[in-house]
């Protein structure tokens, strides 16, 4: 090969990788240090305050004056509640065709009874943690890329700086919390959600005794397969939120530059979710056979 | 009080500044003037820390503020204020939290005084009863003056403005002179403006510097500037295009 011709391949097809592998670990690295500094900051929040405060009825209205709190508090509002009615329809229906599915396979073999379990444990483990994870990853990963991202672009980051707030503990500590808080619970009501989904589908079309199919669905479900779902849920929340922050903090050219990082907010969320998902059921398929 | 040696700032390749110096004295108020895109916010920007450059320094009382911590540098900026050229306001609050925001971060202060010390700071940029709408339903111009208000809410002793004068219409424009005029008489609060508004830079500025080419060309009272030498301060402040004439395609 001509040393011309040698420098040409190089520039047009090594050059790139380095490029995007350079890309990639600065992204890896800055997203990384992004969630480090975050966990300084929920550490540095008055929880001791906040659980005494909540568990005292009386006290409540110190808690009204807390800015903090307030902060926290609209978020799990925007997050969570918010979500309910999106989440609530999406595992009614999953719950609904897991049984119709499975029923179609297992009259094959007469063997409908174990609809209610099997409903019961994809729910848990696998699907009501996932589904959730990726509903709320477009629905409110993406408002907080979005959000950010115009406070970036419209300078209002650096007003923030100029009123010595740090962004930081401002924005993305609030909405990580408010995630980490709020994910495991809708996991949590999507799991019984989809159970009764099962349960509608079981019972009224596919005429399983009510009382059976609730014995079959209770004695199939043990601690561990919430445990590890509510676990996945934790750390979807904070992949979530990571990312969310991470690409609002980092947009840059106006309308465009919102829309391209609320694109790669979502896009990235998914990939890493269902990534960590299958980590954490191989993980969890070795440590809690 | 904030020297500004030898700045350096380069975007993708593009000079913005090229070695800016600049002493802006204690209790003075300094205009920058200079073309548009010729890097008076970036300049600005530099001298409050929301930028680093890629060479030189700024000096604050002593202090360089670009090997500040975080918490140092958040401490210093308390002593700023800064007004953008786009006012910034923080949409999801309303125009009283805006301005009260840095009060109820960084002061003890009680509910009552802050709404006192927030109706005091609107009315000086003539501003009446908007306390509680939100900066989408206002004019452009009344959210540049929001914005001011905003920075004035913590009495600070260095005020940045970035065009405080654009997009509104001259008697307000003049009412905000004044008041630039008035911190600096009376409250002997530090300025720097960023202007390209000639009548405004003559009537608030003590001394005024002109950026060209990353570069501060000349630096001198309004009089000064007046009957310069220099060829391009003197089409700068004479409103001279570079050819003479609009060419026209
Ligand atoms: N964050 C940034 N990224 C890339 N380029 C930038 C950035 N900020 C400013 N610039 C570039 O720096 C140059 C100077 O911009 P600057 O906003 O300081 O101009 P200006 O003097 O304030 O102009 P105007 O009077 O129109 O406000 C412009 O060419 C702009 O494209
Ligand atoms: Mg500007």
């Amino acid at each position: 090969m001509k040393p011309a011709a040698a420098e040409s391949v190089t520039r047009r097809l090594i050059a790139p990788l380095g490029e995007s592998s350079l890309a990639f670990f600065s992204y890896l690295g800055g997203s990384s240090l992004l969630l480090w500094q975050i966990l300084i900051g929920f550490g540095a929040l008055p929880w001791g305050r906040w659980v005494v405060n909540l568990a005292l009825p009386w006290r409540w209205k110190v808690l009204r004056n807390d800015r903090k709190w307030q902060l926290v508090l609209d978020q799990m509002e925007k997050v969570g509640v918010a979500s309910f009615p999106l989440v609530f329809l999406t595992s009614l229906f999953t719950g609904m065709v897991l049984a119709l599915q499975t029923a179609y396979q297992l009259q094959k073999i007469s063997a409908q009874l174990y609809i209610g379990a099997l409903v019961a444990l994809s729910m848990t483990r696998e699907l009501g943690p996932v589904l959730t994870a990726l509903v709320i990853a477009g629905r409110v990963g993406a408002a907080i890329t979005a959000e950010l991202g115009t406070m970036r672009v419209t300078e209002q980051i650096d007003a923030l700086h100029t009123l010595s707030t740090d962004p930081l503990r401002y924005l993305a500590v609030p909405r990580i919390v408010a995630l980490g808080v709020m994910l495991p619970m809708l996991t949590f009501y999507a799991d019984l959600i989809g159970i009764l989904g099962g349960y509608l589908v079981g019972v009224y079309k596919l005429g399983i005794g009510s009382s059976l199919y609730m014995n079959m669905t209770w004695n199939s479900l043990r601690f561990k397969d919430f445990f590890t779902g509510l676990f996945k849920a934790v750390v979807f929340a904070a992949i979530i939120s990571t990312i969310a922050c991470y690409e609002g903090f980092e947009t840059e050219g106006g309308a465009e530059g919102v829309g391209r990082s609320t694109t790669l907010s979502v896009v990235i969320s998914f990939i890493l979710i269902i990534a960590a998902d299958c980590f954490f059921t191989a993980l969890f398929y070795f440590v809690f056979p | 009080m904030i020297e500004i040696i030898n700045l350096s700032k380069t975007f993708n390749s593009h000079q913005v500044l090229d070695g800016a110096n600049l002493d802006i004295r204690d209790g003075e108020t300094m205009v920058i003037i200079g073309r548009s895109g010729g890097g008076k916010t970036v300049l600005l920007k530099h001298i409050i820390g929301l930028m680093q450059p890629d060479a030189g320094q700024v000096i604050v009382e002593g202090e360089e503020i670009f090997r500040l911590t975080p918490e140092e540098l958040g401490r210093l900026r308390l002593k700023f204020g800064m007004l953008f050229q786009g006012a910034a306001l923080f949409d999801s609050l309303t125009v009283g939290e805006n301005v009260a925001f840095a009060l109820r971060e960084h002061t003890p202060m009680g509910e009552e005084e802050i709404q006192e010390r927030v109706r005091e700071c609107l009315e000086l940029v003539g501003l009446k009863g908007v306390e509680r709408q939100k900066p989408a339903e206002l004019s452009g111009g009344m959210r540049k003056r929001v914005g001011l208000a905003r920075a004035l809410a913590m009495r600070p002793r260095v005020i940045l403005y970035d065009e405080p004068t654009t997009g509104v219409d001259p008697m307000m424009a003049d009412v905000i002179n004044r008041l630039i005029k008035q911190l600096h008489d009376r409250l002997k609060v530090t300025g720097v403006v960023v202007t390209h508004d000639m009548v405004s830079a003559y009537k608030v500025g003590d001394r005024i510097a002109m950026l060209h080419e990353g570069k501060i060309i000349q630096v001198g009272t309004p009089e000064e500037i007046r009957g310069t030498s220099n060829p391009v301060v003197r089409r700068f402040i004479l409103g001279i295009s570079d050819n003479g004439e609009a060419k026209v395609s």
